[in-house]
């Protein structure tokens, strides 16, 4: 299919396309719960991956749920060595591919656990020694694989187990930590994050991270119905309210500058978001406490929608509502 | 070639002959002229490797690991905190059973801090499931080095060649080199059976249940048998190469039939064969030098031992609370045996203590008053804050102020 | 076999001083070990290497002890008790002083260090002579060729080519003018005598 044609009208192009054999780096048939977000955005990075590369994964959920022995749902080469050294080993693989002289992509993968707090150090690294790898954090805001614990990626406000909600607590204490803005600082060829809820925005970043030489940074948000306590079936849904309330702004950084923002057409209210999720319930009440972290946590989404200049000027097709409908397989994922 | 070299120049000349195609390293002493002979070599275009300046030894341990996993032979080198900070790693390593090697410059671990030479480092990841070869001078740190990517690219299993830092590693001394063709020929190019591919995937680093745990430890365990008889093959076709061998398992001379035996690792065994070639040990005596840590080869000490009616084992690490290591492992090894020699165990040159040739006749002239099973040989009573027990411990002479 | 001590202070050359040392013994066909105190490497602080040199392959690792040779870099050293500790009976002591043997013979009375009446001491000035030739005060070549002029046990032609595989160009040049300039103010074979006692 080429893109300069248009589209005929006597072409079913959705069943064209579910007709069409796809690459799937990572098999159905894990055992990761229903409406895993992370499963989700494992399998949209590796269909725009494609099949020449290899995959250093750091220990979690993910890492867990693919590869009971003897079985194992990958279909790249695929390696786990331990929870912090996600990006050093695939630093190393790239060296040594670089050094044989062969032209397979490398991808390190990892948590927010594995990114902001105890890998950090060599992400970090790894980003400075300008390696070749697209690094993807899939986000999901606590350590989940351990049952729950917060984490650096922790929203304020948010439940966890090592956070919990009580009589003189109201969840997290701190903020989220901004890491795209230290990852910014390394100045790296190309950062941005992504939501499972706009697939085909997460695959293009996918591409472009892999074209570009030197380091890349792809922060995906990924919901995970247990940790956050949502339905299962909700978990695009929910993450595109995170995306519409401005709490999980949509972007691609290049050498340290925001280049492109996925614009919000319609800002939601924050309180559609936390209503949706267990680990926000103590928010919802009417308690002097419950209103004043809801109010923070909205001017939290206000003012991210500022800094990055979020709303939408007028409805466009890379928008907040415009994005995952747009060009292909809008009934797969509609 | 005969070259006067600095241990750890022979060492990046050792390793750079192994055309290693990624070395990744991190700065300890007494380790950095290692890497940094390393990175000259490569500065200079003497070798064609990739050097990943990381920023911690746990990349450095990640980094190769990687760098091995996908097909290219690759080596590091640290010392004390280092090797702890890679400890995590060095288990992952092994089992993952990728090749890779590693010198580690042995150095005491903090606290107190130090950076002088013991073997703490060391033994503390003795239980991650390296091969651990010990070297007596730096040529046979540069022979063992050559032959310890064939060992672990034969065993799958990865090797930490150690080095007594600053005693070895800054010490210059003749040094011959073999030539590039020699060690061609001896080491084929870097294979590895599993390297991750995307032509063939490969998913490594599963989780493994209880169902299945137990085996591959197992397997793991018995790599280790198969290590014993390639440290010995490697080191006798070395011997056959360059006409040099670097005593296989344990190496034992001295005077072979001497009821009176005294096991040592590492460079201070140079100077106890001096004080036994000078005659200032007083008394015929068996000198045994353990070379594979680990493996650990109890059979080959059991051999050794036979006729032994004391054997005196040198420690230069601490179990603290519990005493020397090495000789727990030769106690072990010895247990149940008929006529088993009585082990006595000191631990001497912690953190960079000089062990001078004069002590180990007093070592042995102690064997003659029943003396503890483990002692502190070295240790001077008036630098303690109470010396009053020690001082008066039975065994006076042991604890005589040096 | 000969055993020497080099007392010095950081940043002056003492390691190489004693890799010198034992490079032009090994240039010369004898089997040679050279190591430094492993003091922690700040410069100013006193440091000591050690050289073995030995006809026969060296075994032992220990610390040299009691020395035959001590080669000072910094006659300020001549204050610390450790500097001269375990010196041998006829043993000998070159120290980098403008100042006199005798001199420096009465200094270490008067700092209460015991010098046998067999030790014998030489001086030469070798900082003010690198400052003169080379314009920075290291003071290990003249000094290592004083040495070596005084004794005998090594020609100064092994410590040039010693030096000539660590140098080159004008670095190399000035080490070389050093080297005749040291050796020339010392009487050659005063302590030859002493070397196989």
């Amino acid at each position: 299919m080429t893109s300069s044609e248009p589209p005929s009208p006597s072409v079913d192009w959705a069943a064209l396309r579910n007709s069409q054999p796809r690459f799937s780096g990572m098999e159905s048939g894990h055992g990761a719960c229903q409406g895993c977000g992370q499963a989700l955005a494992t399998r949209l990075v590796l269909e725009a991956a494609g099949p020449d590369v290899i995959v250093a994964n750091a220990t979690g959920c993910l890492e867990i749920f693919t590869t009971p022995w003897p079985q194992s749902a990958w279909t790249v080469p695929w390696i786990h060595s331990l929870f912090e050294n996600a990006a050093a080993v695939a630093a190393g693989i790239e060296v040594a591919l670089r050094a044989q002289g062969r032209k397979t992509r490398v991808l390190a993968f990892a948590g927010d656990g594995g990114t902001f707090d105890i890998g950090f150090q060599a992400l970090s690294g790894m980003l400075e020694r300008n390696h070749d790898v697209l690094f993807v954090c899939f986000d999901n805001e606590a350590y989940m694989n351990t049952g729950i614990q917060r984490s650096g990626s922790t929203p304020h406000g948010a439940w966890t187990n090592t956070s919990p909600a009580g009589k003189v607590r109201q969840g997290k204490r701190h903020f989220k930590k901004d890491l795209l803005a230290i990852i910014a600082a390394h100045g790296i060829p190309y950062a941005a994050t992504a939501s499972v809820a706009y697939p085909s925005d997460l695959r293009t970043k996918v591409r472009r991270g892999l074209d570009i030489e030197g380091p890349s940074f792809l922060l995906v948000h990924s919901p995970c119905p247990l940790g956050w306590g949502h339905d299962s079936a909700l978990t695009v849904a929910v993450d595109r309210l995170a995306v519409e309330t401005g709490l999980f702004p949509v972007l691609e950084m290049e050498r340290g500058h925001v280049v492109e923002t996925m614009k919000i057409r319609n800002p939601r209210p924050v309180r559609e978001y936390l209503e949706l999720q267990i680990r926000f319930q103590h928010l919802l009440g009417d308690s002097p406490e419950a209103r004043e972290e809801r109010e923070h946590l909205q001017a939290l989404a206000d003012a991210n929608i500022e800094r990055y200049g979020l709303r939408a000027e007028a409805p466009g097709p890379r928008d907040s509502e415009g994005a995952d409908t747009v060009r292909r397989g809008g009934s797969r994922w509609g | 070639m005969r070259e006067a070299l600095e241990g750890s120049q022979a060492i990046a000349r050792a390793v750079a002959l192994c055309r290693p195609q990624v070395v990744a390293a991190y700065p300890i002493t007494p380790q950095t002229h290692i890497v940094e002979g390393l990175a000259r070599l490569i500065a200079d275009g003497l070798l064609a490797a990739e050097l990943v300046s990381v920023e911690s030894e746990f990349s450095a341990a990640s980094v190769v690991l990687g760098a091995a996993a996908a097909g290219s032979r690759s080596y590091t080198a640290s010392a004390s905190q280092g090797i702890l900070l890679m400890s995590e790693v060095l288990y992952n390593i092994s089992g993952l059973r990728i090749p890779v090697v590693l010198t580690c410059a042995n150095r005491a671990v903090s606290s107190p801090v130090s950076i002088w030479n013991d073997h703490q480092d060391s033994m503390a990841v003795r239980d991650s499931g390296w091969i651990q070869l010990y070297c007596a001078d730096n040529q046979e740190a540069v022979d063992t080095t050559i032959q310890a990517f064939r060992i672990s690219e034969r065993t799958e299993l990865p090797v930490m060649v150690c080095m007594d830092g600053f005693t070895l590693t800054h010490t210059l001394e003749p040094i011959d080199l073999p030539e590039a063709a020699q060690v061609d020929a001896f080491l084929p190019p870097f294979h590895f059976s599993r390297t991750l591919s995307s032509v063939a995937p490969l998913s490594q680093g599963t989780l493994v249940s209880p169902e299945f745990f137990t085996e591959m430890r197992y397997l793991q365990h018995r790599a280790f048998d198969a290590a014993e008889r390639e440290i010995l093959e490697t080191d006798r076709d070395w011997g056959h190469l360059v006409g040099r061998e670097c005593g296989g398992l344990l190496h034992v001379e001295g005077d072979r039939e001497a009821p009176v035996g005294i096991l040592a690792m590492g460079s201070v065994y140079g100077t106890l064969k001096d004080a036994h070639q000078a005659g200032l040990l007083g008394r015929h005596v068996r000198l045994l030098r353990l070379r594979s840590f680990r493996p650990f080869p109890a059979e080959a000490i059991r051999r050794a031992c036979t006729g032994l009616a004391d054997l005196l084992v040198l420690d230069r690490a601490l179990s603290p609370g519990s005493g020397g290591i090495v000789a727990h492992e030769i106690r072990s090894a010895l247990y149940g045996v008929p006529g088993a020699p009585r082990v006595a165990n000191v631990v001497v040159g912690l953190g960079g203590r000089n062990v001078p040739d004069g002590i180990f006749r007093e070592m042995l002239d102690s064997l003659e008053k029943n003396p503890p099973a483990f002692s502190f040989f070295d240790l001077d009573p008036r630098k303690l804050p109470d010396p009053g027990p020690d001082a008066s411990a039975p065994s006076g002479s042991l604890f005589s102020p040096r | 076999m000969v055993e020497i001590r080099i007392h010095g202070r950081g940043g002056q050359g003492n390691v190489l001083a004693a890799y010198l040392l034992a490079t032009a013994a090994f240039l010369e066909g004898k089997y040679s070990q050279a190591f430094p105190s492993f003091g922690a490497e700040r410069r100013g602080a006193p440091i000591a290497a050690f050289v073995r040199i030995e006809s026969t392959p060296i075994l032992r690792r220990s610390q040299v002890t009691a020395p035959r040779y001590l080669i000072l870099q910094d006659h300020g050293l001549l204050r610390i008790a450790e500097t001269v500790t375990g010196l041998v009976r006829e043993g000998a002591i070159l120290v980098n002083s403008p100042d006199s043997a005798d001199t420096i013979r009465s200094r270490l009375g008067e700092e209460g260090f015991s010098i046998d009446p067999s030790v014998r001491i030489a001086s030469i000035p070798a900082t003010r002579l690198a400052m003169e030739l080379m314009g920075r005060p290291i003071p290990n070549a003249p000094l290592l060729s004083a040495f070596l002029s005084l004794t005998g046990i090594l020609s100064a032609d092994s410590l040039v080519q010693a030096l000539s595989g660590r140098f080159s160009g004008d670095v190399l040049q000035k080490n070389l003018s050093l080297v005749k300039a040291g050796g020339s103010l010392v009487e050659a074979g005063l302590w030859k005598e002493t070397v196989n006692a």
